[in-house]
């Protein structure tokens, strides 16, 4: 093949959406086979490796975020429908819900303003500017959720996403091992911290741990996005940013 | 045809979520009050149906992958990100701790205390 066909294949490539579209499943597939191959450990996540392989590949043939993001929108607008049919374990799970419907409460509602409140108050400490403090806000929430807050409270909706991802990722990798550490047993327990913390990465984890870790997981990462929507823009207001 | 009909199901719920948020103009998000819609739904009518139940686990079982998408987005904001980088590193990584360390000690006592708070009302009530 001559290069002028060459760079005209590339020139077809780079406009339409199939590119980004194929190396993002090829690169998650990629990275969730090497995840299996270090038997399942959390340092391995398949988001992590899967996000450096393809930011490589980008920088390295000089595609922009925005051209990739043609074709991985895709994918990305599946985190709706993904969100919705987290009411399914929800409802299987249900039965053990109701008797826990009183800790689950207490503990979402203190779980969710603890993310916001030490996500702002540590980032005002180390002298971060209002625009990071905000975009940092609601990161324990799920990524659609997260980026909708952040623009109500004067956050940087882009950038919240990848703190989204970076907070998941810490939860899925530390997480089981926090827990270790601190002597908790109980799926429903381990879920709950899971769920509100590091939401769907987290969940996507605890899924791996047990499905009722899983269940729980789901629950609380589906009942904090509501409370993320409810409380953070309120309590930025009582802190007065 | 029967993954189709559960993931029709699916956006049909997240439509409905996304237009009453907008109707009403509440803050919630529209795929989240879709669920609850959805979860609502599934109480009344007291099962799951199959197709669904396909296209839930489809979905919930590669979670992780739909964030692929906006974690590479991290590149558009390499510049931002280098500026401020200890802020947003540090307040990152131990507040993601704290949340996760506070909230499943809070579940750990509650739960037990409640265990305990019924276990006793129970024998109260013998």
């Amino acid at each position: 093949m001559n290069e002028p066909a060459i760079r005209d294949i590339w020139v077809y490539l780079s406009t339409s959406p199939l590119l980004g579209l194929t190396i993002t499943l090829v690169a998650y597939g990629l990275a969730y086979r090497l995840y299996l191959k270090s038997n399942s450990s959390p340092l391995v996540n398949p988001v992590v490796t899967s996000v450096a392989m393809l930011i490589a590949v980008l920088m390295v043939t000089g595609t922009s975020y925005s051209e990739y993001f043609e074709g991985g929108q895709f994918v990305h607008f599946l985190l709706g429908p993904a969100t919705v049919a987290l009411a399914v374990p929800l409802y299987d799970q249900f039965s053990r819900l109701r008797q826990l419907w009183l800790p689950v409460t207490i503990s979402l509602v203190c779980g969710v303003v603890i993310a916001a409140g030490s996500s702002i108050g540590l980032a005002w400490l180390l002298g971060g500017s209002t625009e990071i403090q905000m975009s940092l806000a609601p990161k324990s929430a799920t990524a659609p959720v997260a980026m909708g807050i952040s623009e109500t409270i004067g956050g940087i909706p882009s950038l919240t996403a990848v703190l989204v991802v970076a907070t998941g990722i810490v939860g899925a990798v530390l997480g089981t091992k926090l827990f270790e550490w601190m002597r908790i047993t109980d799926d429903s327990v381990k879920g709950i911290a899971m769920g509100v913390a590091a939401h769907g990465i987290g969940t996507a984890r605890a899924f791996q741990v047990s499905s009722q870790m899983g269940a729980f997981s789901g629950l609380a990462m589906a009942l904090s996005a509501f409370a993320t929507a409810l409380i953070v823009p309120w309590l930025v207001d009582l802190i007065g940013i | 045809m029967n993954f189709l009909n559960g993931m029709t199901l699916l956006l049909v719920y997240q439509l409905a979520g996304e237009v009453t948020v907008r109707l009403l103009a509440v803050p919630i998000p529209g795929p989240v009050l879709g669920m609850v819609m959805l979860f609502l739904t599934l109480m009344i009518r007291g099962r799951t149906p199959e197709p669904l139940q396909n296209a839930s686990t489809a979905l919930l079982s590669h979670l992780s992958l739909l964030f692929v998408p906006a974690g590479v987005g991290m590149m558009a904001h390499f510049d931002r990100i280098a500026d401020e980088w200890l802020p947003i590193t540090l307040a990152l990584f131990f507040s993601t701790i704290i949340t996760m360390v506070a909230t499943a000690g809070i579940m750990q006592v509650t739960t037990r205390w409640f265990a305990r708070r019924q276990q006793g009302g129970d024998q109260a009530d013998e």
